[in-house]
Parts: structure tokens; sequence; C-alpha cells
């Protein structure tokens, strides 16, 4: 061979040398090398000892297991017991059933939170000054953007997975035939496993080589644990999202799928993003209606993905799915069994760092705890102004559609929804589009056009100046809320700059 | 208006505000109030309390309520209800 310092180029078009040989060729079948070579290991302990994970760093957790999950728990739990310290907990949004962080964070073991929402006892004393450092909310477009670029490093993930084979190919579901438990799609669990130092995979299944199709690929995935218990399959999913029979979200339902229509957002080919509030679940089943009478189809839904969207897929309404999570039983079964129904990662849904399937949406019906004349919307925190919500993809898809619609009751009992300022904004009047009460439709001044074809469909316009005085006619101007000067959470809108933050509430008497 | 007897109006379901008015000799309006919306509207829900007693000619009892987000008509209804039962009249200023 000739002398490599002869070849023209040669550091350009290859560094490594001449062929020495190869290692020995293993002979054995591939199910004796699944038994012997893999990445389980026989504890948590051991995994957490593998992963090298020391005092001070970034652990992550998914919730695709919802008020179900088991995983954040025992993993913080045996943390605490090996003695780990100021660990920054990073996770996709928590639950009411994580409460037990806070004897954790009481104790030093989890000093930072990072989170797209809080719920429950945890939620109220974060609320009530429980940690010395702020919680970060952000938007799940914002939270894959973050890990993506390095501002949220993710030391290390412990992701739950109701499927995974001995090397790590792990999914929200099997196909093999079996009762094992299900969460569907595990698209923010995506995330966390490209980009995390170390990815450990808590599995109550272990199936054989290989879990195809998976969420999480073996080359993300260095140990496997296999737990006895990773979630309560009731908590984790339930069957179908029912249909609301309240006469008020069916008002706003049917008014916002005349306003989608109106806004020339409804034709053959159009694409969709419903939340998961009773009203915008229920606009699903208008504009069912309105599909099967004008002879149109859904190109594709996105988004949360419950049973009514599966359904409309089976029914041939709706082309194609693109489920970055499954919101009940029934749509993680259709994941399973249809094709077209297709898993994709957050960061593909919603990151503003690249191509993100939030851009090609049509439009999106979104909920709202409270909006203010500004068009700003709040769902993270209470009338209370605790904090009792998660942002989830609010900011994203709010931006990336050509027609955002906030629908919401005027009034939920005493409280008004219209206000003058939201408590905290979530997301900013600027990509907000259309409002839909029960008492009215109010449109951006921005969108001057829209207003303009919602009058020529017939559909009264108020300004939203005009349904806060509504409300307050009927519910009287409410007293602020008080805060003390402390600031116990920090919201970053969907580019991860500050939009706004979350004090500390004064429980002090009142003069 | 003469106050007789402890009486009561109201229930404890949502919208609605449960009112227990005792007589005094004396000492004036004492209000114990609690209610879902107390951050919002506690202050709202005292001053309409105190107006309709005073309507009512009440100067002397102790008045519980428990609010569950009820709106002002209804708070006034429930303390007028509770007053007259407690004066054991029929409330013939009605309309």
């Amino acid at each position: 061979m000739d002398e490599l310092k002869n070849i023209p180029h040669i550091d350009e078009i290859a560094h490594r040398g001449i062929f020495a040989g190869v290692p020995p060729k293993h002979t054995a079948t591939f199910q004796e090398r699944t038994a012997r070579q893999n990445k389980v290991l026989p504890s948590l302990e051991a995994a957490i000892r593998a992963t090298g994970l020391k005092d001070g760093m970034t652990i992550s957790f998914h919730h695709h297991f919802r008020g179900g999950d088991h995983v954040v728990n025992q993993v913080v739990d045996t943390l605490a017991r090996m003695g780990y310290k100021n660990l920054t907990l990073a996770a996709s949004s928590l639950a009411a059933v994580h409460a037990p962080l806070i004897d954790h964070i009481k104790s030093g073991v989890i000093t930072h939170i990072e989170t797209s929402g809080l719920r429950g006892d945890l939620a109220e004393e974060i609320s009530r000054g429980l940690m010395d450092c702020p919680v970060v909310f952000r938007s799940h477009g914002g939270r894959a953007a973050a890990i993506r670029s390095g501002e949220l490093h993710i030391d290390v993930a412990f992701l739950g997975a109701p499927s995974c084979d001995p090397y790590g190919n792990a999914n929200g579901y099997s196909r093999d035939e079996d009762d094992a438990i299900a969460c569907g799609s595990m698209g923010y669990a995506r995330t966390d496993a490209k980009y995390a130092d170390k990815v450990v995979i808590l599995t109550n299944h272990l199936v054989r080589y290989p879990n195809a199709p998976w969420a999480i690929p073996e080359y993300d995935v260095d140990y496997i644990v296999v737990m006895e218990d990773i979630g309560d399959p009731k908590g984790i999913m339930s069957g179908a999202t029912r249909y609301t029979k309240n006469p008020k979200e069916l008002l706003i339902a049917q008014t916002a799928a005349r306003v989608i229509d109106a806004a020339g957002y409804f034709y053959d080919g159009f694409s969709m993003q419903m939340g998961s509030g009773g009203a915008s679940l229920a606009t699903a089943r208008f504009l069912r209606q309105m599909m099967l009478d004008k002879g149109i189809r859904c190109r594709f839904a996105l988004g949360g993905i419950t049973g009514q969207i599966a359904a409309m897929h089976e029914e041939g309404l709706i082309d194609r799915i693109l489920d970055v999570q499954s919101f009940d039983l029934d749509a993680a079964l259709s994941l399973r069994k249809n094709r077209f129904h297709h898993q994709i990662g957050a960061t593909y849904y919603a990151s503003f760092l690249s191509a993100a399937a939030v851009d090609q949406l049509d439009f999106v019906i979104l909920s709202a705890l409270e909006i203010d004349t500004n068009f700003n919307v709040n769902v993270l925190t209470g009338s209370d102004g605790v904090i009792r919500g998660a942002i989830g993809g609010h900011p994203d898809t709010a931006a990336g559609a050509s027609l955002s619609v906030v629908v919401a009751p005027l009034t939920r009992g005493r409280i008004p929804t219209i206000i003058d300022r939201v408590n905290t904004i979530v997301t900013p009047g600027d990509v907000v589009d259309v409002v839909v009460t029960d008492q009215g439709v109010a449109v951006n001044p921005r969108r001057p056009e829209i207003a303009e074809k919602l009058r020529q469909a017939g559909i009264r316009v108020y300004t939203i100046q005009a349904l806060k005085d509504k409300a307050e006619a009927l519910v009287g101007k409410p007293d602020p809320i008080r805060y003390t000067d402390r600031v116990v959470g920090v919201v970053l809108y969907r580019d991860n700059t500050i939009i706004d933050t979350i004090r500390q509430i004064d429980e002090s008497p009142a003069e | 208006m003469k106050l007789l007897k402890t009486a009561m109006a109201g229930t404890m379901e949502s919208g609605d505000i449960m009112v227990t008015i005792v007589p005094l000799e004396n000492g004036g309006i004492t209000l114990d109030l609690t209610s879902s919306v107390m951050q919002q509207y506690g202050r709202r829900i005292g001053e309409v309390i105190r107006e309709t007693l005073g309507e009512l000619g009440v100067t002397n009892a102790a008045v519980s309520a428990v609010d569950k987000g009820a709106l002002d008509c209804t708070v006034r209804a429930r303390v007028s209800a509770a007053a007259f039962r407690c004066a054991q009249a029929e409330n013939d200023h009605w309309g």
C-alpha cells in the first residue's frame, strides 16, 4: 500500500489510518446474545450509580403517565435514600400525584424545578413560597427548543416506558398481543432521550427484541431497569374522553365551529388541533357534522389526540394524525392499530428552532382560565393566584396556527373570565385571534378581515372590552389578588424569553 | 325589625350563600364570612350583607355566612329571608 502521506488530500478524506484487522465475530444466536449482553441493570440504584449522577445535576422525566405516574416519586425517593442533594428536576409536566416532592424540596434533594405545569399540593406549596429558586415554566415547544439549544441541559433522563426490549427500544404501547399498560404516544420523552447525557428507561414490560415500532431508539438509551410498578393504569389512561353535556360549553363549541367556517379555514384538506377542555373537544363534534354535510375532509389533526379525533380518522374524515401525546385509551389504541396515526416528538411538534408541525395548522381551539382586554391568555394560575395548570402547547399552537380560537365561558361561578389584566400571561394577545364565549365573540383588532367575515356570516362581533363589561355587570368587579414581592415562578414564551412572573400569594390578613 | 330567634337561609350549593343570623341585644353587626371567592369578592359580600341588614333595620346581630360564589342579588335575597325568619315575620315588601 502507498505511504499514507503520499496520497493527496488524505487528511481531508480519511483520518483513521490503515485497516488493522477485526475483533472476533460473535457466533451465538441473537436470542442468546439478547439474554447475556444487554442494558438491563438489576436495580434502580445500580442504574443511578452507572449514570454517574452527581449532586447539582439535572434529571428529567416525561408526563405521559399523567395522574397515574409512579416513576417520578420512586426515582426521587431512591435518590433521596442514596443521599443526593441540590438536583434540578426538569419534567415535561407534573401532576397532583407528585405531592411527595414537597418533602424532597424541604430536605434539599430537589432545589430547582422546570416544568410545563404544576397541580395539587405541590403547586399550592410553591405558590406559598416553598422554593428559593423560582420554578421555570416552559411550553412544550419551548422546552424542546431549550433542550436542543443546551439552555436546559439534562444530565440523566429517567423515562418510564410501557414496553422496552433488552437494548432499549422503548414505546408507549406494544403491538404484541398483550394486556400491558399503555400510554400511547411518548412524544415528550423523545426529546429527553435524544439530548440527555444518560438515559435510563424504567419499564414493567420487557419485551423481545426488536420492540418495533418504537418511540425511543436503543441508540439513545444507556440503561434499563425493570420495575414492578411504573404507574397506575387507571390514572395513566381513562377510557374515551367524554363529550360535555354542559349547555354553555356546547353553545361555545357550536359558535367556535361557525367562526372557523366563516373565517375561511374550513375547506377540503384543512388542518386542525383541539385542546383538551370540554368546549374545545365538543367543537370537534360540530366540525364532524359540518364535514359530513359539506363532504370535506381534514388532511391532518395534530397534538394531544383524543378518542374523538381517532374515531373521525377511522371514519375517513381525517387523513393523518400527528400524535405527540395520547389523551385517552381510545387514542392510544388507535396509535397502536392505525398506520396513519403517527407518533411525533416534542421538537417536531412545536419547537421554534426548527420546522414544526404547529406551523402547518389552519386553526387551533384552545381553552383559557383568563383572557384580558389585550387578548393575553392565562392557563397557568387560578383566579386566586395559585398555580393550578400547565402551559402545554398553548402558545406554540396559537403562534403556529393561522387562526387561533380561544374558547371559555364568560364567567365561571362568580369569577369573570375576561378581565383587565390576566394574573399570568402565558400566551400573548399578539397570537390570539378570536375569543368565543357563551355570551359573544370578540376578534382581535389585528385581524379586521376576520371580524368582517364573521359579520357577513351573521355572527355578532363584540369588542373584547364589551365582553369584559358584560361579565362585570353580572358578577361585579373583583378585587385584585394580593401577592408578595417574592417571585416563585418565571414563565417563558416559546422562544424562551421571559413573558411573565408568578409571585407568592399574600395570605396576611387584609387591611 | 325585631329579631326573635336564630334563623338561616340559603344552601351550600355552588352559586349560593348560606346565611345564619343570631339576634343580639347590643354590639352592632358582627360578621363571620367564609367564601370560595374571598380574595376577589369578600369585601363586596360583606358590604351587601351589611347594606341589606341596614335596609331592614337590623342593628344588632351575629351573622355567619358561607358563600359559594353567590351573586349580589342572591346574597341580598338570602340575608333578607334569614332576617325575616329571625323576626318570624312575612316580607310584604317583595317586588
